[in-house]
């Protein structure tokens, strides 16, 4: 066969660079660097690479790739950590595995959780190897076919995941992903540059909110206040219990699942524009619709784990594709590789649909099956370390949580570099925390947030392509609309909305939730709908002629607002007991708490306004030392101890990555020497 | 002008190196960056062609300064690069540590008088300016109706995928109005990259792509018969618009309108284009130290970027990476971004008046 004919002699070449001493270690030292950076949320595979980028001049290609694809293939690995133990999603691609890795670990089974994801992990790489392997020297007329109506298409499937994921009242769960659109839409369009819900006297509205806020809000900052209040460790029984082979053997139980998530992975991560953000949703929803006990899911099961993370590891693969043969970086960790590839050797290597030539394709092999081969160093890596890292879960979490504070603080900023960036977190820290407090689905807020700026832009591009097609014909303009890939996604789409719909409620991606008095969950209501209300009246003033601008917004606002109709209705007609009351406040975990729920917040606020003031090693220090001291209980002399452990850590990796910290007032009056700076 | 200058210190190089060693040694008695760290800000993200230009620069940056600081690149993408931007205005570092690099992307909203920008190009001071050139192509069967006028194009329904009207998509859209063609730009795509993406999938059916960007990703269309040039925007010799160094055998947008039947080489409307043309490829990018940098900082960064100029491979090197364009250094430089900053206030007048009429968008509020 033709195919196997151009397929073997590369393939042999390429394991001919890759299988030398020198190329694998600098995979392993990638590997390393790339575990080390992943497991601080929010930084991930740029922050790595920018680290390496200097000494990639000149470097040896195939070790230059081996260091940099080393590092960029285990960064979803490695993020699993944070989800996982602490309920913070590391990264996009890890949102997912959240729902049901952080109940496990609250079972006292992290490490069980843990090595089930690094072995889907694992397995997904593989599988993604294996695939491309064939895959890429077709692929060029396959990611053509992906037009913008197809795009759109597989937005919507995303979109749609939400049915599943909406709680116990659908109508809950589709104002939330209506909020999380509606966010989404906040700042300059796309289109035309209109502002929405922003103004150029705030800079900050107008770039947009960025998802590692809004990712760290909606979910670390409620989780982190919840256990903060009980004063407990993570694992409820304060001991482990599954260890990593009854992962590994979860795995194995479920190893179909992971294949076909892993296909999943691999097929949308080859789609330019779309990214990692909908591959981990979608394969969460496809774990759910096959399982035939639904009533786990969100409470700690397996399968929620498996899909996902065979799912995202896999989509690293597709990603190449994009940015290999075509040249546009399927994410930002894609677009720092492409520019530091030109950079190697003699800098002749360009990647564009030469490298899918007989004179590159053995280097293409030689990136498709390194990212192999440092998932699977990744992989043997974390498990080996999850048995010790998961013993975190049996630690008093009250001297866990301020250096969680201090991590996804400095995580935030690095977003954004900018003061507002801590507000924004705290301003979701609360949003999240009334979310989860009033049982309205975080998950469907942020997939709405997520897929709010693709749906937009494709839905406005695509109507604009679709009228010139229509000029041309009706049967082009349908044709264009209509194609054979977008009637699936329409087929697959409904079919996933209407089971998701019939088994929503009996996934309770909050876990159990009582109800308590109606004002609490009213007033909440009144602020989102009047939140709806203002945003609608905000884009409807937009100009006509900037129609494309507007139009989005208005017609979700629109659609939001029906919603919240419905619920106030329900609300006044159904008795305190319904499910739609449901408060956390009321009873359970929350209201039995040792602490206040605004004492504790008011410690991470305590943070924030000192940064603003006096910057955040300067801060941190002073939070540190008195949080453990006052709130854990500590001796003078052990909260030292740890204050003076928080800052070294902190400033190492700063320096090391080569960051900066939150500056505040006294900053800007004074010039100080780094870190205080 | 300045490139005349170029031509003069080429010549003179064999000369001036000697010097150059000299003066080398006596300022690096006075500037000495041994063991610091240069940090070069970019105001996009990693994934742009600044990114790529910086990233270029930087290793070469880092041999030629006197002791050998790592130089860094930073990116603090926001706001169309005016946050970026904003932030290199307050900065008053003048020891050679922070140093800024801005793209046409940030010359347009200074020049369009856009509300965000707080930043003023005369305060800072240019230490090395590269241009850029920028090729429009078709595909083959519209081709065939290109006979190096647009006369028998002005019936097509072109569609075009465009970053934004304010943005160095300005260039290729006014030049297509004034070629009488029916372009609509599809709005809010995310780089050049999607663009040709878009024409390969037959969503678009006009596109332009940057020098790097056409020998990249489009060279290969051409060849394949998949594309076919149209014309570049040329290239600037004495105020004058020549062809395109890197495309000798692709006529330029004046060379088209001259033959195009109602598009003019004189007037409100090509000064207007003149003008942002200038401000945005022959002089695109462009690096800077802060405000109040003393000048032997200067002046060490200028002998370090002839330094990189002078060396045996730049000329192969950046010729892949960045397209056969010259390099400004030190005076060049500067006249270079006077060259890019000093649009007439009738030009800016008049794109201001287009962008409002044509897409409805508003600069001032």
């Amino acid at each position: 066969m033709d195919l196997v004919a151009t397929v073997l002699p590369a393939l042999n070449d390429a394991f001919a660079l890759i299988l030398q001493p020198g190329v694998l270690m600098y995979l392993a030292l990638g590997v390393v660097m790339g575990l080390a950076i992943g497991v601080f949320p929010g930084l991930g595979g740029i922050a790595g690479l920018s680290l390496v980028l200097p000494f990639m001049f000149g470097m040896d290609t195939v070790s230059g790739l081996a260091l940099m694809v080393g590092m960029v293939a285990v960064v979803p690995t490695s993020d699993t950590f944070a989800s996982v133990l602490m309920g913070i999603p590391g990264s996009s691609a890890s949102q997912a595995t959240v729902l049901d890795g952080f109940p496990l670990a609250k079972r006292g089974e992290a490490a069980r959780a843990l090595a089930a994801a690094f072995t889907s992990s694992l397995f997904g790489g593989l599988v993604g190897a294996l695939f491309l392997t064939f895959f890429i020297l077709i692929a060029r007329p396959i990611v053509l076919a992906f037009g913008l109506p197809e795009m759109l298409m597989i937005t919507i499937l995303g979109l749609s995941m939400v049915a599943i994921l909406a709680g116990r009242i659908p109508l809950k769960g589709l104002a939330a992903a209506g909020l999380g659109l509606v966010v989404g839409t906040i700042g300059e369009a796309d289109a035309g540059g209109s502002l929405r819900m922003a103004s150029y006297d705030l800079p900050y509205l107008a770039d947009g909110f960025k998802l590692v806020i809004v990712g760290l809000g909606i979910f670390a900052v409620p989780e982190i206040i919840a256990l903060l209040r009980q004063d407990r460790s993570i694992s409820k029984t304060a001991e482990l219990g599954a260890g990593w082979a009854a992962g590994v053997r979860d795995w194995w139980r479920n190893k179909w699942l992971s294949v076909r998530c892993s296909l999943i992975g691999v097929m949308v991560g080859v789609i330019p524009g779309l990214g990692g953000s909908v591959v981990d949703w979608i394969a969460y929803g496809h774990s759910v619709q096959t399982t035939k006990d639904k009533s786990n899911f969100g409470k700690g099961e397996v399968r929620g784990i498996v899909g996902p993370e065979s799912s995202n590891n896999a989509k690293e693969g597709g990603g190449l594709v994009p940015t290999l043969i075509f040249g546009i970086p399927g994410s930002g960790s894609m677009a720092v590789f492409m520019g530091a590839v030109a950079l190697l050797g003699a800098g002749d290597l360009e990647v564009g649909p030469q490298m899918l030539s007989a004179d590159y394709l053995d280097v293409t092999y030689s990136i498709v099956w390194l990212l192999a081969l440092a998932n699977v160093v990744g992989t043997i890596l974390c498990i080996g370390l999850s048995g010790h890292i998961a013993k975190l879960t049996t630690i008093r979490f009250t001297l866990l949580a301020p250096f969680l504070f201090m991590l996804i603080s400095f995580a935030a900023f690095q977003s954004g570099q900018n003061l507002a960036d801590l507000a924004a977190l705290f301003g979701f820290g609360l949003i999240g925390i009334f979310l989860r407090r009033f049982e309205w689905s975080r998950p469907a807020f942020l997939i709405g947030f997520v897929l709010s700026n693709p749906a937009e832009t494709f839905a406005n591009q695509a109507y604009q392509v679709a009228g010139s097609k229509f000029q041309q014909g009706f049967d082009v303009g349908m044709a264009y609309l209509f194609g054979p890939i977008t009637l699936v996604l329409i087929v697959v789409t409904v079919v996933s909305v209407v089971l998701g719909i019939r088994q929503a409620r009996l996934i309770m991606s909050e876990g159990d939730v009582q109800t308590g008095t109606k004002r609490a969950p009213m007033v909440f209501l009144f602020v989102i709908s009047a939140y709806f209300i203002i945003s609608f009246f905000d884009a409807s003033l937009i100009d006509d002629r900037l129609i494309t601008d507007k139009i989005f917004p208005m017609l979700i606002s629109g659609i939001a607002i029906l919603c919240c109709g419905v619920l106030l209705i329900s609300m006044m007609r159904n008795p305190e007991t319904h499910v739609i009351f449901a408060d956390r406040e009321s009873s359970g975990d929350d209201a039995d708490a040792a602490h206040g729920l605004w004492p504790t917040l008011a410690w991470f606020g305590f943070l924030l306004v000192l940064c603003s003031l006096v910057g955040f090693i300067l801060a941190l220090s002073v939070f540190l030392l008195i949080f453990m001291r006052l709130r854990a209980g500590l001796s003078w002399a052990h909260a030292a101890v740890y204050t003076a452990g928080g800052i070294a850590f902190m400033c190492a990796m700063a320096w090391v990555l080569n960051r900066d910290f939150p500056p505040g007032l006294l900053q800007s009056m004074v010039d100080l020497p780094w870190p205080f700076r | 002008m300045s490139l005349f200058k170029v031509s003069i210190r080429r010549m003179t190089l064999g000369l001036a190196a000697a010097a150059m060693t000299l003066a080398h040694a006596q300022t690096a008695a006075a500037v000495n960056l041994e063991g610091k760290t240069v940090t070069w800000t970019i105001p996009f993200s990693e994934k742009g062609g600044s990114a790529k230009w910086a990233n270029f620069f930087a290793p070469l940056l880092s041999e030629a300064l006197p002791g050998k600081p790592t130089v860094v690149v930073k990116f603090m993408p926001g706001a169309g690069s005016t946050k970026g931007a904003n932030w290199f205005q307050r900065q008053r570092k003048g020891d050679g540590t922070v140093m800024f690099g801005s793209s046409g992307s940030t010359q347009f909203p200074y020049l369009l008088g856009d509300p965000r920008v707080r930043y003023e190009y005369k305060d800072w001071n240019p230490v090395m300016a590269t241009g850029t050139g920028g090729v429009a192509y078709l595909p083959p069967d519209l081709a065939k109706k290109f006979d190096g006028s647009a006369n028998n194009l002005k019936d097509v329904n072109f569609i075009y995928g465009s970053q934004g009207a304010t943005r160095l998509d300005l260039v290729p859209l006014l030049a297509w109005k004034m070629l009488g063609l029916n372009v609509k730009p599809v709005f809010g795509i995310k780089g050049r990259g999607d663009g040709r993406l878009m024409f390969e999938r037959g969503e678009a059916n006009i596109d332009y792509q940057t020098t790097s960007g056409y020998l990249k990703g489009v060279a290969s269309l051409v060849k394949a018969g998949k594309a076919v040039p149209m014309m570049t925007w040329g290239s600037l010799i004495d105020g004058k618009i020549v062809r395109d160094p890197t495309f000798p055998e692709v006529p330029t947008f004046k060379e088209v309108c001259e033959k195009t039947d109602g598009c003019e080489t004189s007037g409100k409307a090509w000064d207007a284009w003149k003008a942002f043309f200038t401000a945005g490829f022959p002089v695109q990018k462009i690096a800077f130290l802060p405000q109040g940098t003393p000048q032997e900082v200067i002046d060490t960064f200028t002998k370090a970027f002839d330094k990189v100029k002078a060396r045996p491979d730049f000329a192969q090197l950046s010729s892949k990476r960045l397209g056969k364009y010259p390099m400004f250094v030190g005076k060049d430089a500067k006249a270079a971004l006077d060259q890019a900053t000093s649009v007439p206030e009738t030009a800016k007048a008049f794109v201001v008046q287009w962008l409002n009429d044509e897409y409805g968008v508003k600069l001032k509020k």
